[in-house]
């Protein structure tokens, strides 16, 4: 086949993926407008109670109303740097823990069992006792944001720890290098892919931890938000406070994607 | 004196369901610029003595001295160069080269150079930036050889380094190997289970017998064979009875109940 030919093969190639490509945007965004203006439909004409289910437009309306009388910045700022925070502490501490472990043996040994039970708990039933004990504030949410996900962490990544191919390790004794240098070298960077995938479920939790926290803190806060349109019945601002919640966790997943991108590159 | 003299080494293995005995009362000397292989078949603990050779692993019982010095952990004196290359992925081809200078503290600009312009010599120049998933079995082995040369290693430890290798890249790797090793007048103890291989690069053979690993025989290769280059070694008129008679020694020991 000569290179004309070849050329021709692959521009069609390329024209066929990039032909799917659309396809599959034009049904997501389908998909979003069908399910919106349904919803809108549904709600105006009260096929469904616009009380309980509201729907978009209510909804887009009271989110300006917020944000221009500036609670809606207030309470999203907030429940945003608890959540950042949680997540940071909570995986920080985790890895931490696990390059404890990680350089001691008998402590790994010696702690399995407590990081078992730990790990089985429910860590927001210990809600009440953070508050009770740390007071009833950005540090007890914090803390539940973090504690929600620093066990996990610690086991997840103790295990990467540990089951890096010991031949690394080998090449890295071979040249006299002592166990800090093995952990910098090679135990580390060797665990990033492991590392990051646990950063993703983080996410997911500590966004867990914070809304629970300032369910049972109820002063400020998406959480607070929630929990406030439901006891006043104002389901709308239920929904809005959940819109936000999607919006800012999913930027938090892109930026955990674009940091994979720049660790891991090969 | 010799420049490595093992002295009655023994090793024993101890794990929860048994002691295992790997290697019982082994002794030999190597003298500066001998190129030495150890035979024997797999679990006869060719790996096991290397890795008490480079002071990775402590002998139950004996010595290992080189130059006089007893060798109680691994440091800068031991190249040591694995089956498999065991590049980081996470590094480039430079950086895992510079990786021994690095850990011994000694990353200067003119060991850099030096560490450079071996990966020259061996046509890896290219590549340097390049990371080990990009670059075939042969040349990462190559980049393996760099890594453990940039040291300057007195004695270098190889555990069947072409093994794991295509059979066609695996001669010209051995060529390559010897050359390098012959030119900057390096000691080194080669591992393998291939007789020919052994034959064709060593002074001198070692061979090994299982159950617990001891010396059986110890052959001198022919000095013609010696100074040939392991390809050109292959297709000398000698080459054949040596295998030969190796091949029997290493067939009997196999078939030796124990
Ligand atoms: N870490 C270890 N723990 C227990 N037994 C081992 C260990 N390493 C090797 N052995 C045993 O010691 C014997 C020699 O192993 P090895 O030195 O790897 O042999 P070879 O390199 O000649 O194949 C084998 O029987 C093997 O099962
Ligand atoms: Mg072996």
């Amino acid at each position: 086949m000569n290179n004309l030919q070849l050329d021709k093969q692959h521009q069609q190639y390329v024209k066929k993926l990039k032909r799917e490509k659309y396809e599959i945007v034009t049904w997501q965004i389908f998909i979003l407008l069908a399910f919106l203006s349904l919803w809108e439909l549904a709600g105006r004409l009260t096929w469904i109670d616009p009380l309980l289910f509201s729907y978009p437009t209510k909804i887009a309306s009271l989110f300006l109303t917020k944000l221009y009388d500036g609670s809606l910045l207030l309470h999203t700022s907030v429940t945003l740097l608890e959540t950042v925070a949680g997540f940071m502490i909570g995986t920080v501490l985790g890895t931490a823990f696990a390059a404890v472990l990680w350089w001691s043996r008998k402590a790994s040994k010696i702690s399995d069992p407590y990081l078992v039970v730990l790990n089985s708990m429910p860590k927001v039933a210990l809600g009440p006792i953070i508050i009770v004990a740390l007071g009833p504030g950005y540090l007890s949410i914090i803390t539940m944001g973090a504690s929600i996900s620093i066990i996990i962490t610690t086991l997840v990544i103790y295990h990467a720890f540990h089951t890096v191919e010991p031949n690394y390790i080998k090449v890295i004794r071979s040249f006299g290098g002592n166990k800090k240098q093995i952990f910098r070298e090679v135990i580390l960077p060797a665990s990033f892919p492991a590392i990051i995938s646990t950063l993703k479920v983080n996410v997911g939790l500590s966004w867990v931890g914070v809304i629970v926290g300032e369910f049972l803190v109820s002063k400020q806060g998406l959480g607070y938000m929630i929990i406030y349109g439901f006891q006043v019945f104002n389901f709308t601002l239920v929904l809005l406070s959940l819109f936000m919640i999607a919006i800012f966790s999913s930027i938090m997943y892109l930026g955990v994607e674009w940091l994979e991108r720049k660790l891991i590159k090969h | 004196m010799s420049f490595l003299q093992l002295n009655a080494i023994s090793h024993v293995y101890l794990t929860e369901s048994a002691a295992k005995e790997a290697l019982s009362d082994l002794s030999f000397s190597i003298a500066e610029g001998e190129f030495v292989s150890l035979l024997g078949p797999s679990g006869c603990g060719k790996s096991t003595l290397l890795s008490i050779i480079s002071g990775l692993l402590q002998p139950t019982e004996g010595t290992v001295s080189l130059q006089n010095k007893m060798i109680q952990s691994p440091g800068e004196r031991m190249g040591y160069m694995l089956q498999q290359d065991y590049l980081f992925p996470w590094k480039t081809i430079e950086d895992n080269c510079y990786i021994g200078l690095k850990l011994l503290n000694k990353l200067t600009p003119e060991k850099k150079e030096i560490t450079l312009a071996l990966l020259d010599s061996m046509g890896l120049s290219d590549v340097r930036h390049a990371y080990p998933d990009q670059l075939s079995g042969g040349m990462r082995q190559r980049v393996a050889l760099v890594r453990t040369l940039a040291t300057d290693p007195d004695l270098l430890l190889l555990d069947e380094p072409f093994s794991a290798l295509d059979y066609q890249t695996k001669l010209k790797l051995e060529d390559l190997v010897f050359q390098t090793l012959k030119a900057h007048q390096k000691t080194a103890i080669l591992v393998t289970h291939d007789i020919g291989e052994a034959i064709a690069m060593s002074d001198r053979i070692i061979l090994l017998s299982p159950r617990p690993g001891k010396i059986a025989k110890i052959f001198q290769v022919p000095s013609q064979l010696q100074t040939l280059l392991p390809f050109e070694a292959r297709n000398d008129p000698v080459f054949p009875e040596n295998f030969q008679m190796i091949w029997k020694e290493l067939d009997s020991l196999e078939q030796s109940p124990t």
